[in-house]
């Protein structure tokens, strides 16, 4: 909490940004402190009459016993003891940041791996048809002997632009991969010879 | 084998043909490899890229070069240095540095192990004598020692994190299937109800919050309208997820299908599969991981945990010049990266280490030990701060209990060994059976839909069945669970004794009759485990990444859960038996079946892996439970007696043999009495070897004859008339120097003389310059008589990581002796078919 309130002392000099800055971190900090991030849960199994029950709490690990989390307390005085002995109360702590996180990177990465292979299959090759006609479309398929869509379009558009030298890496790494792309399909799914 | 020899040459020609496009292009080609095109040489483009760092050579190191002895030493300082010495030509040769290319290898090729090693010890030395110079260069080599811990570190961090990702992601998307959280929909279904006071003791995972699919689309939540609807959608979700993950692994890494373990077994004894632990394959394979474990087919995350783990070390390998420029050195890592891959998935370090060497490495030196042991260490931390399942613990199925166990007990344990060794040995031959035919027949065409029909199969038939429907993990946790009062599953569904004493302590869980829950329970496990058992086999080695871990043990856990209620019930309703007498009597609680779960699962997937020392280690971590390692001992060791007599080979050795990978089997003997002139190439039918001499040939004249051939290396010879041997030189080398000497070297033309002699051999005035290649051979060739037995020189290959010996007959060379060689006379030995092995 120490280099909050420095930067809370610097915000007092009148910097906005680290003003700004030591809120948004405070706010995150409190959010974690007050956040659902732990719990303490205690099952009682059946007792008695009394049927087996689940106990949550947002307590301190320090806390997480049988005496603060079970509330109501279902038996009275006497049995209370006898009652706590049987429960069990494990301390769990979380991190919904994290998960949420991951979670939204990974849909995330998996709908932009979607978007580029629908590109690749689809778009690209209407796009190719498109620009340069029909003739040059079936030339570059022989080039490759092969109907696969991802054939080399790049190739076509590489040749008839004349781009920067960064683009035009980019390009040839690009074109370099899709063929070796094509290549282990060609030895993992048509023919074969590895991972079979 | 002809076959694919004539695929892989039409695939160069279409590769000849684009790669001139890609010479238009200067500013790329300057100074890389990709410009030089071969007649006959093979995917120089492919080889650049992803795992061939080898080749990125368009950086100008200030290290020093590959200075290995089979190359010019640079400086002078160490002429001597390695034990392929060098010759002093420096002052006559033209080429100052290395070429490019040379001392790497074609994709599908084998490494040679001893040319690396000594490779890398010559740039040690190096580094070290310049150390004394400078202070620069001591920092230098300081850095250099510390490099391979600091990538240990690195790649701990990576694949852990990873490892993390994959754990909360399947968690999540399993729970998908199911139903949604209302309160943030990237909550599985735990989280969701963190911290609800809903739940109940019957049902705890029940929360407002969490809807079911039938719940958001119908409102309803009970009957059988809204059975259907969730058994729809499941199906809908668990299609949708096995299909985008086998359409992702066609598109983008086809390397990313299957387990991965038998490839890296592979590429650890120095096989080359170029782009296979590339960063394409590790995106794929993570990303698509992720969706074959949630689509609820029935495999697990281990094995490609380990791939996963091996792409992360290949591609930091990069940032290290020790480690990318040399393949022994980075299979090194590769060991070390396996143990990682097994420590994050059951977050078992130890265990982790002792995998890869038991199951994976080819190569494993003390160094290589320390190393894996500070990377599985780095790992698991790393796994454990994200700490991915909320429990604070590494797997989904932690157990803790330490009821003991009595001496009789080890009787079913035995049993349960024996179960597993049978399950191993027709798993395995079922399974080789199935992706043969996947292999041979049409069904290979389909994969994809072979993908969905599997998928849906699976779906279809494990919702109705409550412990198909959950993940492979949840189901061994729930089988490792013993039931305690806590529990409240229907496996816990024993009769409560009426008379519960009022003290309120008494101890109820131990011997207790059967309800009708614990009935329905094991009914649905019988189904589940003959479904199981049936599922896995055609699962495992389909085109998506599938490890073999889970459903194994799932399998085991089943089967020991089962025996061990029997056992349980055996005992209460016997307890006079002579054999409960005396250890198991009225209430004592003397049984636990989640123990015998454990035994299970360890002597099943004992017996599909064979594995031993590493599995109990890793069971143990599980549980944590010492007073269970004899159990765990025991079983696997009878699963692994009972698998090995009907076939010596676990799954991994299987499917390496079915591809045909060149993989000299550490664990198999060699028996035949056959000497090395058996084996030896040329035969006594087939022309003589193709050799060169020292001196005397020309360019035209070498062209020619490495063109005639395929062969991958050529003997150098004093004269063809003594057939003295003098080195060996590599076909790749060969090739690369004499087109770089054309296109950079002034006068080389076909007439030149091609010199590998020390001193150039006084010329014809008017003769063009000689080409020298002394640098580019081996000159200390491994050579054994042709009288050698044949177990003596497998074993040498084995040891020393040998790709081709020569033979000798009275000091003059009669031939040569390749692994692909040895493979085939093993295979026929084995009366199997030697055109089997198809790689180099």
């Amino acid at each position: 909490m120490l280099w909050v309130l420095m930067l809370h002392s610097l915000s007092i000099r009148g910097h906005y940004t680290s003003s700004l800055l030591a809120t948004l971190i405070e706010t995150a900090q409190t959010q974690q402190s007050n956040s659902e991030d732990i719990r303490c849960k205690c099952i009682c199994p059946p007792y008695r009459e009394v049927e087996g029950q689940i106990y949550k709490q947002n307590v301190s690990l320090k806390d997480c016993n049988c005496l603060h989390v079970v509330d109501p307390m279902p038996v009275d005085g006497k049995d209370v003891e006898a009652y706590c002995l049987r429960c069990e109360c494990k301390y769990e702590e979380r991190s919904s940041g994290t998960i949420k996180f991951t979670i939204i990177m990974y849909l995330s990465i998996l709908g932009l791996l979607l978007l580029y292979m629908v590109y690749l299959t689809l778009l690209e090759p209407m796009l190719k048809r498109r620009l340069f006609g029909h003739s040059q479309l079936i030339q570059s398929d022989d080039d490759v002997g092969d109907q696969q869509p991802f054939a080399n379009a790049h190739n076509v558009l590489s040749r008839s632009h004349s781009r920067s030298n960064v683009l035009n890496k980019v390009e040839h790494a690009q074109q370099r991969w899709r063929r070796q792309v094509q290549e282990q399909r060609k030895s993992v799914f048509d023919r074969h010879v590895v991972l079979s | 084998m002809s076959n694919f020899w004539t695929s892989l040459r039409g695939k160069h020609a279409a590769d000849r043909e684009r790669g001139s496009e890609g010479m238009e292009n200067p500013g790329y080609c300057s100074g890389s490899f990709d410009g030089l095109h071969h007649p006959s040489d093979d995917d120089d483009d492919e080889m650049v890229d992803i795992a061939g760092a080898t080749l990125d050579f368009s950086s100008t190191d200030d290290v020093p070069p590959l200075s290995s002895g089979v190359y010019e030493e640079h400086n002078g300082t160490s002429r001597t240095a390695g034990m392929n010495g060098s010759g002093p030509s420096r002052l006559v040769d033209p080429l100052e540095d290395p070429l490019p290319g040379v001392g790497t290898y074609e994709d599908f090729n084998t490494i040679d192990w001893v040319r690396e090693k000594s490779k890398d010890r010559d740039r040690h030395r190096e580094i070290t004598n310049k150390s004394r110079q400078s202070t620069v260069a001591l920092l230098h080599s300081i850095s250099d020692a510390f490099s391979g811990w600091l990538l240990m570190l690195l790649v701990g961090l990576m694949s852990g994190a990873l490892a993390g990702g994959i754990d909360i992601s399947a968690h999540w998307m399993t729970d998908v299937k199911g139903g949604l959280c209302l309160r943030g929909f990237w909550f599985n279904h735990e989280h969701c109800c963190w911290l609800s006071n809903e739940t109940t003791f019957q049902e705890r995972d029940r929360c407002p919050q969490w809807q079911s699919w039938a719940e958001l689309i119908t409102g309803k939540s009970e009957g059988p309208f809204a059975y259907i609807v969730n058994y729809l959608m499941y199906i809908f979700w668990a299609l949708m997820f096995s299909f985008l993950a086998v359409i992702l692994v066609r598109a983008f890494a086809p390397y990313a299908c299957g387990s991965g373990i038998p490839e890296i077994k592979t590429i650890l004894s120095g096989f080359i599969i170029r782009g296979y632990l590339g960063k394409w394959t590790l995106i794929i394979k993570t990303i698509t991981l992720v969706l074959a474990v949630s689509s609820g087919l029935s495999l697990g995350k281990e094995g490609p945990l380990v791939h996963v783990a091996c792409c992360c070390a290949n591609i930091l390998c990069h940032l290290f010049t020790k480690y990318r420029k040399n393949e022994a050195k980075r299979r090194e890592v590769l060991s070390a990266a396996a143990a990682v891959g097994v420590s994050v998935a059951f977050g078992a370090p130890i265990g982790g280490v002792l995998f890869s060497l038991e199951e994976v490495s080819y190569y494993f030196p003390l160094k290589t030990l320390w190393r894996s042991f500070f990377a599985a260490l780095v790992a698991a931390f790393t796994l454990r701060s994200i700490n991915p399942f909320g429990n604070s613990r590494l797997v989904l199925f932690y157990v803790e209990f330490h009821t003991p166990w009595h001496l009789v007990e080890l009787a079913p344990f035995i049993l349960l060994g024996i179960f597993g060794g049978l399950w191993g040995a027709l798993f395995i031959k079922a399974n080789i059976a199935w992706c043969r035919l996947r292999k041979t027949t049409c069904l290979g065409h389909y994969p994809v839909i072979e993908v969905l029909v599997v998928a849906a199969l699976t779906a279809l038939l494990s919702y109705p069945n409550s412990y198909t429907r959950m993940s492979g993990s949840e189901l061994i946790s729930e089988l490792f669970n013993d039931c305690s009062l806590l529990d409240s599953s229907q496996l816990c569904g024993y009769k409560q004794p009426a008379n519960t004493s009022d003290t309120g302590v008494d101890n109820s869980l131990a011997d207790r009759p059967a309800g009708p829950g614990l009935y329905t329970a094991l009914w649905q496990l019988a189904l589940a485990l003959v479904f199981k058992m049936m599922i896995t086999v055609i699962t495992f080695g389909m085109k998506v990444p599938s490890g073999l871990f889970i459903p194994s043990m799932a399998v085991g856990a089943i089967a020991g859960r089962l025996l061990g209620v029997g056992m349980e019930q055996l005992a209460y309703y016997n307890h006079d038996a002579v054999i409960f007498k005396g250890w198991c009597s009225q209430g004592a609680d003397c049984i636990t079946p989640g123990l015998y779960a454990m035994v299970g699962a360890a002597a099943c997937l004992g017996g599909v892996t064979r594995m031993t020392v590493s599995l109990v280690v890793i069971m143990f971590e599980l549980t944590g439970g010492l007073e269970y390692i004899v159990p765990l001992m025991a079983a696997t060791m009878t699963s692994k007696w009972v698998a090995d007599a009907f076939g010596r080979e676990g799954i991994y050795e299987a499917h390496i043999r079915l591809n045909g990978y060149p993989f000299l089997e550490p664990k198999e003997e060699f028996e035949h009495s056959s000497l090395a002139v058996d084996v030896m190439r040329p035969r006594r039918m087939d022309p003589t070897l193709a050799v060169l001499t020292q001196e005397g040939m020309t360019v035209g004249e070498v062209e020619s004859l490495v063109e005639s051939t395929h062969f991958s290396g050529f003997p150098v010879v004093v004269s063809s008339e003594s057939q003295r041997l003098v080195g060996f030189v590599l076909r790749r080398d060969l090739l690369i120097s004499i087109d770089n000497a054309r296109k950079r070297q002034d006068g080389i033309v076909s007439a030149s003389q091609v010199v590998f002699t020390e001193h150039t051999p006084p010329l014809p005035p008017d003769a063009p310059p000689p080409l020298r290649l002394r640098c580019i051979m081996d000159l200390s060739p491994f050579t054994v008589t042709d009288h050698t037995p044949m177990d003596i020189t497998v074993d040498i290959f084995r040891k020393l990581g040998l790709r081709q010996c020569l033979v000798t007959h009275n000091g003059r060379l009669l031939g040569i002796i390749t692994k692909k060689d040895i493979l085939k006379h093993m295979a026929q030995m084995a009366n199997r078919d030697p055109d089997s092995i198809l790689f180099n």
